[in-house]
């Protein structure tokens, strides 16, 4: 018998394999689409357009001159949408954990890592085809960066992507119950969305509040948003890039720390993984 | 000397406090069926989640197939088929979908699996539910569809949980005989795991775990001997199975 793991071959079948499921199960859902399309929509539309007269914007790298509320909002709606597919991701996860289907994925012969990665990846493709719908109806919205930033910001996205999923990864190993995902809406979602730059410039939250400043200087969703933005303009946040790989790389760490039965600290619990 | 398919020795495992398995030796030999019988509660499902490596094993040894899971965890889980006690497929995608995903996770390209999709399916009588959704099926069927996807990498060894949890009596003992066929076609070992006297027959070998240790291995005629296996079941555990 071949193994299954000994060719490079047998390798890309599984990360195709897995892909595909993902992309299967987001075209089963369309409801999923909808939603991810217009909660950034609604902001978009109606959020942006109202606080347009109320908030002022001074210019702010990458912005080389003034930019309409509308525009400086945009990058964070994209966060967002990728944010919230990560959790998604994540509540999938959660949800194949207590239907059992998430057993089917762990038997493989294939390295947890591999098979963690995997899903990862194919949840970002994912997100990414969403972003640039967006993107789409933002265009005709007006909101218009350079045509070439529409290819910077793949790579961006890329990484943010894969960020704000492994994080997803990480919480969904350390939820119980779908029932308790609500609580990950309460504690993480909405904290990292309201305490980070997608909303507001950093400048302006460090008026009303310094600690508030910190909080959000810190927060890597805001990174994850300065990324895409600066990418949109053809620029790139060093900065940013350094911690959203960092924070990258921890999260997937601890993720398949916790999913891997030799080291896991759920395997030492009862109920385990199935 | 040719491995056995499976060989378990010396296993335990506890939930903090809580032991689970104690000791635990058993052999499913090649080309054989195994039953592993015991109430609920018994230590069936650790066993089965230690053999498939989703506990981790921290004491004695599994091989499966002659590889150590702990040290070749990536062959000895290429060799096992599994039907878990409750569903592991795709509610919401086709039966075929579910098998060409499930072939991948072994990396077998669709190309290689579709034809093998066609066999194991005409196998398990379930060619005319290809195209159905798993939500769909009956429950006979989903077990039927559960065989046919542990089948799909040609195992050596498949791990049944508990697989006619749920079911009336003729879909049981249509699982049951499906996977007696398998073994004499396809020459595949099986461990059999259930609290069902009924799906044991005399010249099965047989394994009694009782509160996470064994408490008997043999032959199910020499272990029953002439009370009968019932009441052999009850006068080693105290239990009615």
């Amino acid at each position: 018998m071949t193994h299954p793991t000994g060719s490079a071959r047998g390798w890309l079948t599984a990360f195709m394999g897995i892909s595909r499921r993902e992309t299967l199960r987001f075209i089963n859902q369309r409801g999923r689409f909808l939603a991810a399309l217009v909660r950034p929509l609604v902001w978009l539309f109606i959020f942006a357009a109202g606080f347009r007269a109320v908030l002022g914007l001074s210019i702010t790298p990458p912005y080389q001159t003034y930019v309409l509320y509308e525009v400086y909002v945009t990058p964070g709606l994209v966060a967002m949408i990728q944010l919230f597919n990560g959790m998604q991701s994540s509540l999938s996860m959660v949800y194949d954990r207590e239907t059992g289907a998430m057993r089917t994925l762990l038997v493989s012969p294939f390295p947890r890592w591999f098979l963690l990665g995997s899903k990862l990846i194919a949840g970002v493709i994912v997100s990414i085809i969403q972003v640039f719908t967006f993107l789409a109806i933002a265009w005709f919205w007006g909101i218009r960066p350079p045509v070439w930033g529409y290819v910077a910001v793949i790579p961006a996205l890329i990484v943010s992507g894969l960020m704000l999923g492994a994080m997803g990864l990480f919480l969904s190993s350390a939820i119980r119950q779908l029932e308790n995902f609500a609580g990950v809406m309460n504690f993480v979602i909405f904290p990292m969305f309201f305490a980070s730059s997608a909303l507001y410039p950093l400048w302006r939250m460090r008026e009303s509040s310094p600690l508030l400043h910190d909080i959000c200087a810190f927060n890597p969703f805001t990174h994850a948003v300065e990324l895409i933005r600066f990418a949109l303009y053809l620029q790139v946040n060093w900065t940013s890039l350094a911690v959203v790989m960092g924070c990258l790389a921890g999260f997937f760490g601890a993720a398949a720390f916790m999913y891997d039965p030799q080291k896991g600290l759920w395997a030492r619990r009862k109920g385990g993984p199935a | 000397m040719t491995a056995a398919a499976l060989q378990i020795d010396h296993v335990s495992h506890s939930f903090g406090a809580t032991q689970a398995l104690t000791d635990v030796s058993l052999t499913v030999p090649r080309g054989g069926f195994t039953a592993l019988l015991g109430v609920n509660g018994a230590g069936k499902t650790t066993l089965f989640s230690l053999i498939t490596r989703l506990y981790n094993n921290r004491s004695g040894t599994i091989r499966v197939g002659g590889h150590d899971l702990r040290r070749e965890p990536s062959r000895a889980l290429a060799r096992l088929g599994v039907v878990f006690q409750s569903r592991a497929m795709d509610a919401d995608l086709t039966v075929r979908q579910n098998l060409i995903y499930h072939a991948s996770l072994h990396g077998i390209p669709g190309r290689l699996a579709r034809p093998r999709i066609d066999e194991v399916l005409d196998q398990v009588d379930l060619a005319d539910k290809a195209d159905a959704r798993v939500s769909a099926l009956s429950g006979g069927q989903s077990r039927r569809a559960e065989i046919a996807r542990a089948l799909i990498h040609r195992p050596d060894l498949l791990l049944l949980d508990e697989a006619t949890v749920g079911l009336d009596v003729k879909s049981r003992a249509e699982v049951l005989a499906l996977t007696r066929r398998l073994i004499a076609r396809d020459g595949v070992s099986a461990l059999w795991a259930t609290h069902i006297m009924d799906e044991i027959a005399p010249d099965d070998d047989l394994v009694i775990l009782h509160r996470g240790e064994v408490l008997r291995a043999g032959t199910a005629a020499a272990i029953a001997g002439s009370q009968g296996l019932t009441q052999a079941f009850l006068d080693l555990t105290g239990v009615a199975p």
